[in-house]
């Protein structure tokens, strides 16, 4: 097991637990939002698809699990990055200048994984974590939206979302090693045009369900 | 054409290691465009050794940017504004009358403050005693199209050969860390045949190596590239992370 510790213990490493569960996010918030975008198919339609998400009994248990270990590893190797790297320049510049490397992004990851942190506590004490006898998952969701500060509250931590998503897709990749002149460029689009699916699809939901639906 | 500027300069003057330093201010007057950023400093140290004052201590060798052994961080930019040069190519042409300019020593815990704007590299050559290096029998050299090379693999191991170990991947990091550094001998090394056989072990000690230096994560941010004079790509970064997982996953040793 020495192999093991050594290789994830290093650097290098300890990107690529960041990169492979980052990754996994990223197939999750795929499939959540596909999930949340039946409440466009009305009441009935998304009460209907979380019904059948829960029929599913310890099959969805185990997919809980599974996440809340891979946020544990993302979150806890994630901080001990952020202390690292804090630590490696004691002496900082009195003048710092961007390259043309650094994006809102990458200059944010810490900051960004900090407040969806956050936000996914508070979204699970929301819908999650709440006494669902006698109600519909379609009655939470609206009335917890018709509050105009659930709103933007939403709507903010899904932006956040979208600007870490925007550095983490390609970064990701770059770390596992995938990466080629050839491809890349296609990789980054593809994470740029996911960050904006999740931005928007996300985000315009609380939007929906107070003023529309 | 040539024409003269003035320019305020801020250096960082520090007496030696672990000592307290700060950004004093100097007039540089009458400057001519067509000298580099390290002629100025000549410039102006000679004004300073008239006035019986310590001159501005700071690396330099070769002067045509092959060497590595210059290098400042100017107004936030490691080797100053210009893209793909040293800080000795850097001309004043690139500044304009009045400007101020702020000169800082590359910034790292890997690597410390000797005096003023030198700082000591030794870090980067503990890396290539680590593994920066292909083991040679001795005996008669084979002959040299005995092994055959793809010309776009010895022009990528090239590209990464390019390396002046100069550091301005570490100074601009906003980790400071020496991913480019490394990756850049990492991959020329395993790209070519006689890299291979040490290619696991090379890429196990180096990385090592540079986390016990005390070196900063990579986090993907692409200032290095932006800033390498010889214009290294983080593609060489990505090999060096596909070598190291292929070693620790697959190699003989533990």
């Amino acid at each position: 097991m020495n192999w093991v510790t050594s290789t994830f213990g290093s650097s290098i490493g300890k990107k690529v637990l960041m990169a492979v569960t980052g990754l996994a996010f990223c197939g999750f918030l795929a499939a959540h939002l596909a999930g949340n975008l039946t409440i466009y198919g009305g009441k009935d339609a998304f009460n209907a698809y979380a019904e059948k998400l829960h029929a599913l009994g310890p099959v969805l248990t185990a997919a809980e699990l599974g996440l809340l270990l891979f946020a544990l590893i993302h979150i806890l190797t994630g901080l001990t990055l952020f202390y690292q790297n804090f630590k490696s320049r004691p002496v900082r510049y009195k003048v710092n200048k961007r390259a043309g490397g650094r994006t809102l992004g990458s200059g944010t990851m810490p900051y960004t994984g900090l407040l969806l942190l956050c936000f996914v506590v508070f979204h699970l004490l929301n819908f999650s974590f709440v006494d669902k006898t006698g109600t519909t998952i379609f009655a939470i969701v609206s009335k917890a939206f018709a509050n105009p500060l659930y709103v933007l509250v939403y709507i903010f931590a899904m932006i956040v979302a979208a600007v870490h998503v925007s550095h983490g897709f390609w970064s990701a990749f770059q770390t596992i090693g995938a990466s080629h002149p050839k491809y890349m460029p296609l990789v980054k689009g593809i994470g740029l045009v996911f960050s904006l699916i999740i931005g928007i699809g996300f985000g315009f939901l609380p939007i929906y369900i107070s003023f529309i639906a | 054409m040539s024409k003269s500027i003035n320019l305020t300069l801020k250096v960082w003057r520090q007496k030696g290691p672990g000592v307290k330093g700060r950004l004093e201010t100097y007039h540089a007057g009458n400057i001519s465009t067509d000298m580099s950023f390290l002629e100025m400093i000549d410039v102006i140290n000679e004004q300073l050794t008239k006035d019986g004052k310590e001159p501005i201590a700071f690396d330099h060798d070769c002067r045509e940017g092959i060497c590595g052994t210059c290098g400042c961080v100017v107004n936030g930019r490691a080797h100053g504004p210009e893209a793909g040069t040293t800080l000795c190519q850097l001309h004043m042409r690139h500044f304009d009358d009045g400007d101020t300019v702020v000169v800082e020593p590359w910034r790292s815990r890997a690597f410390k403050v000797i005096k003023d704007l030198i700082v000591d590299r030794s870090a980067f050559d503990k890396l290539i005693q680590a593994g920066g290096f292909v083991s040679v029998n001795t005996g008669g050299a084979q002959d040299a199209n005995a092994i055959l090379i793809p010309a776009e693999v010895a022009e990528e191991a090239m590209d990464a050969a390019q390396c002046i170990g100069c550091g301005a991947c570490v100074a601009s990091c906003p980790n400071a860390s020496a991913m480019l550094f490394v990756g850049a001998k990492v991959s020329q090394l395993a790209l070519l045949p006689q890299g291979k056989p040490e290619a696991a072990k090379r890429v196990n000690t180096m990385v090592r190596t540079m986390d016990a230096l005390g070196f900063g994560n990579c986090t993907n941010e692409r200032e290095c590239e932006a800033e390498c004079p010889k214009e290294i790509s983080i593609t060489h970064i990505a090999r060096m992370n596909r070598e190291f997982l292929k070693a620790g996953l697959t190699a003989g040793e533990k």
